[in-house]
């Protein structure tokens, strides 16, 4: 089994690891570096419940090849809090009762933490359109599609974290 | 799992790399092939990557525009020289996909994907090979799984005028779902009838296919409910769709004039 070192910034810290040859990202995050927030849904690309940003941008980490993010910054929602302080998002979908089985919950906060930065003040439709990646099937969207409306609105959509 | 993974520079190096191996597959934005690695599919061992620059490019010639087959659908909804094709590539899966999922790509997905290479067909495309040689693309599509082994470069396509170029994706999920038939259309009209119309599905056939039947029933009509009757009437003629986990072959033909009609009128 051939093994290549890679080298990547996951939430600001930087990682080195060996990954195998086809291995996803998904994968690298979870076993080889340990971070379990990224959650393993479908592995083709439909639920979302991978979603990490790269770069800045969501991404489906099941469906990235592990290698290709030599030199990358990786963001997860393992890296959204700040010590006890909750990114806005996070305390958005608290309060707004965002989360039941809470599967979804990681890909959903990526996706909106994406499509905030770009967007701090986005429309409902926006914000559809933002996690229309990611399925969720205890909500019925409506709670997590008012929870971040909610944290748009009271931080400015800027992380305070 | 025991996949090699091979980059190269450049596209050609990649070509080559392909040609010689029947057991590589060339990698673009990895919504294919590694769904399929996920799946544990056992028809390819290797991985074929490019780090060529000119596949992410998006270059007007002239009356048209030459796509990079690298290029996702985020970097077109980004393009303004693309803003025609932005409704084409906001209907392909949610924002993490469209940051990875590329035009050439999308020339080989399988029923129920490959919205935009409907649009790519009305839009007159023609593919040009890492090797240099040229194919219109439904040419290209009908020999798509004879001969897998040569890699796309990019897509050429003719900028629509406006008002002409008319598209539709129809899913059972909302705002997103696969594709039940995707429906692109070029209807250039001249003294209020419809002259030299294309029309092309995806998910209605084994790729994404123009609709001869339909576009010559198009011919001299109007564009209204009148006037299309009859291409709505021959509107799978002749077409055997899939049956697939969204719907059957059956529920695909029964409504496909329907779909059809909405999208020729903009209903």
């Amino acid at each position: 089994m051939s093994q290549k070192p890679v080298q990547f910034k996951l939430n600001g810290e930087e990682k080195a690891v060996f990954v195998e040859g086809g291995q996803n990202l998904l994968d690298v995050l979870r076993r080889g570096v340990g971070d379990l927030s990224p959650k393993y849904g479908c592995g083709q690309g439909t639920c979302g419940a991978c979603t990490v940003l790269i770069d800045g941008e969501p991404h489906l980490s099941c469906l990235t090849l592990a290698e290709t993010v030599e030199g990358r910054s990786l963001r997860s929602t393992g890296g959204l809090a700040n010590g006890a302080t909750l990114d806005p998002l996070q305390d958005a979908f608290m309060k707004h009762f965002a989360a039941q089985c809470g599967f979804c919950t990681s890909g959903m906060l990526m996706a909106a933490r994406a499509l905030l930065d770009k967007t701090p003040n986005p429309t409902r439709e926006q914000i559809v359109e933002g996690i229309s990646g990611n399925i969720c099937r205890c909500t019925g969207y409506e709670p997590i599609i008012d929870a971040i409306l909610d944290a748009a609105h009271s931080s400015g959509g800027r992380r305070t974290a | 799992m025991s996949i090699s993974v091979k980059t190269f520079s450049s596209a050609a190096e990649a070509a080559q790399a392909l040609s010689s191996d029947h057991a590589a597959r060339f990698m673009g934005g990895g919504t294919l092939v590694m769904r399929a690695v996920n799946a544990g599919d056992q028809s390819f061992n290797t991985i074929v990557l490019a780090k060529d620059a000119t596949l992410k490019q998006i270059q007007q010639q002239g009356d048209r525009i030459v796509i990079g087959a690298g290029v996702t659908m985020s970097q077109i909804l980004a393009s303004r020289e693309l803003e025609f094709l932005h409704q084409v590539a906001r209907a392909v899966g949610g924002p993490a996909i469209r940051n990875m999922a590329t035009v050439g790509g999308n020339l080989f997905a399988e029923h129920p994907y490959g919205d935009m290479t409907a649009a790519l067909l009305v839009l007159d495309g023609s593919v040009t090979m890492a090797g240099g040689q040229t194919a219109a693309l439904a040419d290209f599509l009908k020999t798509r799984a004879r001969e897998p082994r040569a890699l796309v470069a990019s897509i050429s396509i003719a900028r629509p005028q406006s008002g002409v170029f008319k598209f539709r994706k129809v899913s059972r999920v909302k705002p997103k779902g696969v594709s039940l038939m995707t429906i692109a259309a070029w209807v250039p009209q001249s003294g209020g009838r419809i002259h030299d119309a294309r029309v092309a599905y995806s998910s209605m056939g084994p790729t994404p296919m123009r609709v001869p039947a339909v576009e010559q029933a198009l011919e001299g009509a109007s564009l209204d409910e009148a006037g299309i009757a009859n291409a709505l009437a021959v509107a799978t003629s002749g077409l055997e769709p899939p049956t697939d986990a969204i719907s059957s072959s059956w529920y695909r033909k029964e409504v496909a004039p329907v779909h059809l009609k909405r999208a020729l009128l903009g209903r």
